[in-house]
């Protein structure tokens, strides 16, 4: 519904003159929490695809403190469950509901509004 | 009916009242419901396992719902931001972005499971501005879109192609180019009124990675393998390094064919000069 960390782990700018467009800096003003149900296996499935430093930074970006945030995934993820609690909670519960994501290539600034970002580019930036 | 997509861009058709309708029209509910069953079901998705999908031009999450009473995750994007309000209204389930699909897929590479449009496609075939070019869209669109996609990942779009042939063509050849495989499937192809047209794309090889050998399977690989053959030993004793011209080697060996040929006499006999290195001169 509102921005999660996942989302933000795997979205990227495609403004032109981007080379990479990842990862997206986050300057939020609201934050919301919101329980979700936990589910390990779409956790280790999605640990593949994710970038965790990334997720470090975006946590310390959205205001975690840091030591709820793991500073790197274990050897074997599936069966340390506090880990992937963790996980859990930093990837699907943490929500941006207010604030602006910025290309790192091109500093343009997405705002985001009500937990929606707004990705759409002017003519001259595609 | 005239087509919605001859009437205005997608983000000003599709605005507040059309929006609101649109979700509280409860045909228009149970025609998006049943289109997104079949794109599941033409997904293909291993069973029990939550996947990550990616549903584009989800409007205001009607589609969406669907895909997480299946037990997925999802994640949207639509470029009319009034559905995009009404989804977040009506909390669906997955995250949305607001984002023109001739715009690229912003997401990075190999992050989804499947993808799927219900209704969203035709819209990109159409020049809604001057800058814009709907081949170079299209093409722009499903590169960025392969690029998303986990490898051996299915694509499946529902939409209504405005002339079936040129449209249909245009569309599946741009993806063709960007590297898909797949084609066009049509549900009740000889009904009007249910005929259905989704276009599956395949990114990669579809399958299961193969399983790697066992011990078991070792006994019996060694015996399908072929042993040395005569030809190959001949082979290797061939290339075993030749003598080189002139040397004393190449020179008796010379010498004693010519003697089995001529006699003994037909030759110099051996000594310790035979083939002996001379001082170089100038």
């Amino acid at each position: 519904m509102r921005m999660k960390l996942l989302t933000h782990n795997l979205l990227r700018s495609r403004v032109k003159g981007a080379a990479k467009g990842y990862p997206l800096a986050i300057h939020a003003t609201t934050v919301e929490t919101k329980e979700a149900d936990f589910n390990p296996t779409f956790i280790v499935r999605m640990l593949d695809r994710i970038q965790w430093p990334v997720v470090v930074q975006a946590a310390s970006q959205v205001g975690v403190s840091e030591d709820k945030v793991p500073q790197t995934v274990p050897n074997d993820p599936e069966s340390d469950q506090e880990f992937l609690k963790a996980a859990h909670h930093l990837l699907l519960e943490i929500e941006v509901i207010e604030g602006e994501l910025e290309c790192p290539d091109t500093g343009r600034a997405f705002p985001i509004k009500r937990g929606i970002p707004n990705m759409l580019l002017n003519e001259d930036e595609v | 009916m005239s087509r919605p997509e001859y009437t205005a861009p997608p983000e000003i058709f599709y605005n507040a009242e059309e929006a609101r309708k649109y979700t509280s029209n409860t045909r228009m509910i149970q025609i998006q419901r049943e289109l997104t069953e079949r794109c599941l079901e033409l997904l293909a998705l291993p069973e029990d396992t939550p996947g990550f999908l990616l549903d584009i031009g989800c409007g205001s999450g009607l589609s969406g719902e669907t895909i997480s009473d299946h037990g997925h995750h999802w994640v949207g994007f639509d470029i009319s931001g009034d559905m995009l309000e009404v989804a977040a209204e009506r909390e669906c389930g997955g995250d949305l972005i607001h984002q023109d699909m001739g715009q690229g897929v912003p997401f990075q590479p190999g992050s989804f499971d499947g993808v799927i449009s219900v209704s969203a496609l035709q819209w990109l075939c159409n020049q809604d501005k001057s800058s814009h070019n709907p081949i170079k869209r299209l093409k722009h669109f499903f590169t960025t879109l392969y690029g998303a996609m986990a490898h051996g990942a299915r694509a499946v779009f529902q939409f209504y192609p405005d002339s079936p042939e040129q449209q249909m063509q245009l569309v599946t050849q741009q993806a063709m180019k960007c590297g898909f495989t797949g084609g066009i499937v049509i549900d009740y192809p000889n009904s009007t009124r249910a005929k259905k047209i989704f276009l599956c794309l395949f990114a990669g090889v579809v399958g299961s990675v193969p399983a790697g050998k066992s011990d078991m399977m070792r006994d019996t690989a060694s015996q399908s393998t072929v042993a040395y053959t005569r030809a190959d030993r001949r082979r290797q004793a061939r290339r075993k390094k030749r003598a080189g011209v002139k040397s004393r080697e190449w020179m008796m060996k010379k010498k004693e064919s010519r003697r089995k040929k001529y006699g003994e006499n037909s030759v110099k006999r051996d000594s310790k000069f035979s083939g002996r290195k001379r001082p170089t001169r100038f």
